[in-house]
């Protein structure tokens, strides 16, 4: 079977399904018919799938405010444009720091956030109890300060990408999971991808592969220096609701909130022992370390929920770049090779944001700043390092 | 007699849920069970796997040996994070340092 593809996009998460469906929504339906989207396994199995669906505008950048307000509008208005239910919860984001340094940073970054006009405010620990009545404020030292923003929210991950997914194939796009790329070979006026199903002959790649992407870059002879980093999260059984905003505490990385059918889902970061940590290894084994430390931290916080029942957790790898932010655009050294990648365990909140500005990018449109800013040719030997911002508000 | 019938009874998950999951395309277990939420309450699947498999493996027109399980998370059986954050408080500083 083969197929002539304009582009092809590698990585069925919601990164490339989302850049699939804005291509093809932009494009017209005859170039939507050559868009092809091939992923190894099956929808929401990689970090799409595995995520705490948090969505929020509270970042320390202008740029990644301005992006995540436009996301948030996305996914506000997803629901009802693609017919499915997302679960979406905009019950807010509180986070709390535990010292001076880190309050100065969130003091900084909610006037960033405000001279945007997202709504954060800057709260005294002991009004967080007005937010989250279950709050223990003086547990573990007590914190030095918090911040809340009622309009972030949370979602259900997976039916973004049922909605996407049946919207592009509805467009034209043909999504095939089940059919991992093997080997990627430059032929003339493109690439030849082959698969299991056959060979997907392609103008441009897209190499939306999440934490994978350096794999799908090495089969196409270029080169990313992300790395995969394990974060885990666990489910509890549900409870009457009760948790408004999603809350998270800076130092420890953890984060909490109520899912619409009631669970409680939250994560904490563990690193990796000793030894595990430098390597290209993708790991997505559970660690009873990780639910001890969750446990811990969560029932400091919030102790009345020590008998509440763990049912389940599960790992997800962050994709991360050497110093964080996003890699994106075309790779250097590999004309024709796309990438959207290093998110940092953030890619699914941005996605419908990156994605829209993405598409526009590919079909020639002037691209978005964060084409600029997150290029993947600042890796390049010799460069010296961006002026970017470093963006601070990364959970984990 | 209604003609509901119950697979997952902790997520109310029904045959006919089943069935409209494997029409839409969704017709592996992992799938089946991100699209109706089958195996995702108190019981993990423990109760349910065994019918929802059946049941998919009808719909689909495959053999039930043909379909794999959904891959089980720990823990073993629902657990108090009390028992998990005692657990962690009990432990010697010193367990953690490697060889």
């Amino acid at each position: 079977m083969e197929t002539e593809a304009e582009i092809a996009i590698v990585g069925a998460g919601i990164m490339g399904l989302a850049i699939a469906y804005n291509l093809a929504a932009k494009a017209g339906p005859k170039t939507a018919k050559r868009i092809v989207v091939l992923d190894g396994h099956y929808l929401a199995w990689g970090a799409s799938g595995r995520n705490g669906g948090g969505v929020r505008q509270q970042w320390s950048t202008e740029m990644n405010v301005r992006l995540m307000q436009e996301s948030m509008a996305i996914c506000a208005g997803f629901a009802k444009q693609m017919r499915v239910n997302v679960w979406m919860r905009r019950g807010g984001y509180l986070f709390l720091a535990r010292t001076a340094a880190a309050a100065r940073r969130l003091e900084r970054n909610v006037a960033v956030q405000n001279a945007c006009g997202v709504p954060t405010r800057m709260i005294p620990p002991a009004e967080a109890r007005a937010i989250v009545p279950e709050l223990d404020v003086d547990a573990g030292g007590g914190f030095a300060a918090a911040c809340y923003n009622p309009t972030d929210g949370i979602v259900f991950p997976w039916p973004f990408l049922w909605g996407y997914a049946r919207a592009a194939e509805k467009l034209g796009v043909s999504i095939r999971t089940g059919t991992p790329v093997t080997a990627i070979a430059r032929r003339p006026g493109g690439f030849r991808l082959e698969t299991p199903g056959g060979p997907v002959d392609a103008g441009r790649v897209v190499c939306a592969a999440g934490a994978w992407s350096p794999l799908v870059a090495r089969l196409a002879g270029g080169a990313l220096p992300n790395r995969p980093v394990r974060h885990e999260i666990l489910s509890t059984e549900p409870l009457k609701p009760f948790l408004k905003p999603m809350v998270s505490v800076l130092e420890s990385g953890l984060y909490v909130s109520q899912s619409l059918r009631g669970e409680l889902v939250g994560g904490i970061t563990v690193p990796e022992s000793h030894g595990q940590q430098a390597d290209d290894q993708i790991r997505l084994g559970s660690r009873l370390a990780f639910v001890e430390a969750m446990a811990r931290g969560l029932t400091e916080i919030m102790p009345l929920l020590g008998h509440v029942k763990v049912v389940r957790q599960w790992a997800g790898p962050y994709d991360l770049s050497p110093d964080g932010n996003p890699i994106v655009g075309e790779l250097p050294g590999v004309p024709g090779f796309y990438v959207a990648c290093g998110f940092r365990g953030h890619g699914f909140m941005m996605a419908p944001v990156v994605a829209r500005h993405y598409a526009a990018y590919l079909l020639g449109e002037p691209p978005h700043p964060f084409f600029d800013a997150w290029s993947a040719a600042r890796f390049a030997p010799g460069r010296p390092p961006p002026k970017t911002d470093r963006e601070e508000m990364f959970i984990g | 007699m209604s003609r509901k019938v119950i697979l997952c009874r902790c997520e109310d998950v029904t045959l006919a849920d089943v069935e409209h999951a494997v029409k839409l395309g969704y017709a592996d277990v992992e799938e089946v069970k991100r699209y109706t939420g089958f195996g995702t309450g108190p019981c993990q699947g423990k109760e349910c796997l065994r019918g929802v498999v059946q049941a998919v493996a009808a719909a689909s027109g495959r053999p039930p040996r043909a379909l794999a399980p959904f891959t089980s998370r720990p823990p073993l059986v629902p657990t108090e994070l009390r028992l998990y954050a005692g657990a962690a408080a009990k432990k010697p500083a010193r367990a953690a340092k490697r060889r």
